[in-house]
């Protein structure tokens, strides 16, 4: 990490596996670099303290709120967003599950509640109702009630079994 | 799901495909509002109000119009005076003067969050920095927070020049007298004397409401380029493309044809996005700057400073006789507007007592000003406070009359013909068969155990909207069409509306391709709001296939060498001619398609549409809760919402509307409240504070599809949107009665306030 004048810094990092350098504001939380410095927009700003989980992605495989990191704090890390979800063979399981149980109005929220299914798949392959609630209530949802969200995950869950 | 015999055989309407703005959703692609990025831009920010209530007696902006980075500042001085008028927002009005003054304050803020100047610089950071380097100096003032202080004469005045305006028939209101009550209206049916004389049983019960707020995950935000040749484009997330360009109009004193608004992809709005906020800042700043200028608001401003729901205050009196036909009711309802007048009070009266048919009734709606922040439309406005007054009070009346609260409710129930509270008759409505269906459901009918545990019930009811839309369809060589739309897709109505248009083309969900365009490139378009959009969206993805069906019949008739009567539209798109001399004449809609290029040339619609058939909606819900002594946590064990929705277009997303509207409305009976401390500063702008149903405070919420289709629609579309959230604030109180025998007046019925009621008072 290199820090110029006027607050810049220069930051080293891995995004969805690729290398990439970038000049950053030393204030920039991860949120900020990703959307407003590098461009990928998929995370999205909520509430900027951490409670409503739409900015979720991958640190060095934990799921952390992007707007509560600083984007210093990714030197030499790898990071996960929801752009490096699907591949170039297609979606995953959880994105197909999501379309086809209906489980987004106005998909705001779906790239973190995405990002936070997927962590919760890889960690617990075969979650109950009650764990899948449990897992997800750092994401807000203001359209769905989860009825829908909570089915997409169960879904997905069966057919990553498969 | 309830079939009614009538309904036809649809072979694209009913089924479940999946929506075609889909993939970019899931794969984080879709260029919501604050995913806006301009060549150049530059970053904006508001300075907001401390006070609740204060005289800005100067603004010294010259620091931060120094700052290295910071390319221009704005207050209200920078922008045209304004003069009162009324404008419709499609889900209300503003007066232009009222809404200029709440983008930014001229001479007095009226609340904690008030905008009051604003800055574009290079970097967020920037901009923040600037902000701290804004001086006002503030004379402040007494503030007034309630509804019913408001309206007490010595109540501190929020506008001077403020006169009600008396909308009761026979009643004049003092001209002379300042007031924070903008208006009162009364709905009168029958003789209300009358009735109470004739009524066996009275019953008057009184009860508050807080403020809810919408809770959109993205915030308001707005970009904006005023281009040298005053040519303005704006980039937003709103409900209402053309509302937004409206207003804009209306504040800058701008044509409307030197303003197009794009309308990106929308986080949520439930009626909240509708009023502008940022749109006319980030315009003036890009004015005074020369450069794009993109802006979104921090949570804490969204809580403080957009529009929230009315905190009301209500008093519900019903007379009836012993059998439990109701004969006469009057409601009053006072709701807060807010810093501004303009509540949905209006609705909430005529919603009142809807389901119910009641020849001697009076609704009295006061609108009053307070130092909050200006309500807006929040999913059936005004209705959810005045409906869950009145079925509280229907649940006390069955209790004290012993008969079912539901077999009271069907006793009485509103049907087609009886008069609703404007004395208009109803048209087809499904409020009975609703009410059957609740009865009638294993839910309601299977036994609830457990200690602490309860089960309620309540209706709700919503006119539903009509308004204008416009498309356009264009058919293309391929046989593919292109839909192009006015209206903001804010839950699944690209789907629902490519649905209809291939329903009446007897093509695949697949074939029609629907976009969203800006203001510049379809005709004009009310909000997506009313629960409108399915239903007068449909309209017109009708009228535009009927007319494509017309023209490819000419066509074919030409192409054949065959009178055109002898030409039919038939089943799945096929063109059926005359069969001469074992000749059969058809063609596919995409073998047509294929050669109009070449017979005369491609074929494109537009259609505007205003109907006013809107068919309302009527819905009843059954919860079942438990109640924990200890700490006052209500847990929801089981819920079912039944609705009339006319027409499921694609039932996943009816149900996820009901589904989404059952969990705000829980969120107001047990935990969504504003808290304002003693100066009227607001202590809970984080959705840590402002609590928000979370993933493991719902169970999944049953959803019963009754279809009586609406009579006014090709389709038969009622709205479904905003109706589920009526009835859940009621159900919840009187499934608290039931589970530990307290009566509770108030929502939000938190923790605190349960165990207030459980605890011993010492």
């Amino acid at each position: 990490m290199t820090t110029t004048s006027s607050n810049r810094i220069v930051i080293n990092t891995t995004i969805n596996g690729e290398p990439i350098e970038f000049l950053a504001d030393m204030r920039d939380s991860l949120l900020e670099a990703l959307r407003e410095r590098i461009g990928l927009r998929g995370a999205k700003e909520g509430c900027n303290n951490g409670n409503c989980g739409a900015c979720s992605v991958m640190l060095n495989g934990r799921l952390v709120n992007s707007c509560c990191v600083m984007a210093a704090e990714i030197e030499g890390a790898e990071v996960t967003t929801i752009e490096g979800v699907a591949s170039a063979e297609g979606l995953h399981p959880v994105q197909q599950a999501f379309l086809e149980e209906a489980a987004l109005q106005c998909g705001i929220c779906t790239p973190g509640f995405i990002v936070a299914t997927k962590a919760l798949l890889d960690e617990h392959p075969h979650p109950t109702e009650e764990e899948a609630r449990f897992w997800l209530a750092g994401n807000l949802c203001r359209c769905t009630g989860y009825d829908k969200i909570i089915r997409a995950v169960l879904s997905a869950a069966d057919t990553m079994a498969k | 799901m309830v079939a009614t015999p009538e309904k036809p055989t649809y072979k694209v309407i009913g089924t479940r495909p999946i929506r075609p703005d889909g993939v970019d959703k899931v794969t984080g692609r879709a260029e919501f509002g604050i995913d806006t990025r301009l060549d150049g831009m530059l970053y904006g920010a508001v300075l907001r109000s401390p006070h609740a209530h204060a005289r800005i007696k100067r603004i010294d902006t010259s620091k931060a119009q120094a700052l290295p980075g910071v390319k221009a500042v704005v207050t209200s001085a920078d922008f045209p005076d304004v003069e009162s008028g009324t404008l419709d927002l499609g889900e209300g009005s503003a007066n232009p003067k009222w809404l200029v003054d709440n983008v930014l304050a001229s001479d007095k803020v009226l609340y904690h969050g008030h905008a009051v100047a604003a800055v574009a610089a290079t970097d967020p950071h920037v901009a923040e920095d600037a902000l701290a380097l804004i001086e006002v100096e503030y004379e402040p003032l007494p503030a007034v927070l309630d509804v019913r202080e408001a309206m007490l004469d010595g109540a501190p005045i929020l506008h001077d020049d403020l006169r009600t305006a008396e909308r009761a028939e026979g009643m004049h209101a003092d001209a002379t007298k300042r007031t924070n009550v903008a208006s009162h209206l009364q709905l009168k049916k029958g003789d209300l004397e009358v009735g109470f004389a004739a009524a066996e049983v009275v019953i008057e019960r009184e009860y508050e409401t807080s403020m809810f707020h919408q809770g959109y995950i993205e915030p308001q935000n707005a970009s904006a380029f005023w281009n040298k040749d005053d040519e303005l484009t704006v980039w937003t997330s709103t409900q209402g493309a053309f509302s937004v360009r409206d207003q804009i109009s209306a504040v800058l004193r701008l044509p409307v044809s030197q303003i197009k608004v794009v309308p990106m992809e929308i986080g949520g709005g439930f009626g909240g996005k509708i009023s502008i906020y940022l749109e006319p800042v980030a315009a003036v700043l890009s004015k005074k700057s020369g450069r794009p200028v993109k802006m979104w608001m921090s949570r804490d401003a969204v809580f403080q400073g957009t529009g929230p729901t009315s905190a009301t205050y209500s008093r519900v009196r019903i007379g009836a006789k012993r059998d439990g036909t109701i004969v006469a009711a009057h409601a009053y309802l006072a709701f807060e507007a807010g810093a501004y007048p303009g509540s949905p009070v209006g609705a909430g009266a005529q919603c009142a007592f809807a389901p119910y048919d009641i020849a001697n009734q009076v609704v009295d709606g006061y609108d009053v000003v307070v130092n909050g922040p200006k309500t807006s439309a929040y999913r059936a406005p005004g209705a959810p406070a005045a409906e869950y007054a009145v079925e509280a009070t229907i649940n006390e009346l069955a209790e004290q009359l012993g008969i079912d609260p539901m077999e009271l409710r069907l006793k009485n129930a509103s049907r087609e013909g009886s008069a609703n509270a404007v004395g208009a008759p109803w048209p087809k409505i499904g409020a009975q068969e609703v009410m059957l269906a609740v009865k009638n459901h294993p839910h309601y009918l299977s036994e609830l155990h457990g200690k602490d545990t309860g089960r309620g019930v309540a209706l709700g009811f919503w006119f539903n909207g009509g308004m204008e839309s416009s498309s356009t369809a264009t058919i293309n060589a391929d046989g593919t069409v292109m839909l192009i739309l006015g209206s903001t897709d804010i839950g699944g109505t690209r789907a629902s509306l490519a649905m209809q248009l291939a329903e009446t083309l007897g093509l695949t969900m697949d074939e029609i391709k629907p976009h969203v365009v800006d203001t510049d490139s379809v005709g004009y378009t009310g909000v997506t709001g009313g629960s409108r959009t399915t239903f007068a969206g449909g309209w017109v993805a009708y009228e535009l296939g009927m007319e494509i069906r017309r023209q490819m019949v000419e066509r074919a008739a030409q192409i054949w060498g065959v009178p055109v009567g002898q030409v039919a539209y038939g089943e799945d798109g096929v063109i059926v001619g005359p069969v001469e001399a074992g000749n059969e004449r058809h063609m596919r809609f995409a073998e047509l398609a294929g050669k109009l290029a070449a017979t005369g040339g491609m074929i494109s619609v537009s259609s505007t549409q205003r109907k006013n058939t809107a068919g309302p909606a009527f819905a009843g819900h059954i919860v079942d809760l438990h109640v924990d002594r200890e700490t006052g946590k209500v847990s929801i064990l089981r819920y079912t919402a039944v609705q009339d929705v006319g027409t499921a277009i694609h039932p996943s997303y009816v149900e996820g509307q009901i589904q989404g509207g059952v969990a705000q409305g829980i969120g107001m009976a047990l935990n969504e409240e504003y808290v304002y401390d003693a100066e009227g500063r607001l202590r809970n702008a984080s959705f840590l504070d402002y609590r928000m149903p979370v993933a493991n405070d719902l169970p999944m919420i049953e959803t019963v599809l009754v279809e009586v289709p609406n009579p006014g629609h090709p389709y038969g579309v009622r709205g479904v949107g905003e109706v589920p959230i009526v009835p859940p604030q009621a159900a919840i109180r009187n499934a608290l009665k039931d589970a530990i025998g307290v009566n509770f007046y108030r929502t939000p019925v938190s923790p605190r306030v349960i165990l207030d009621a459980l605890l011993p008072a010492d």
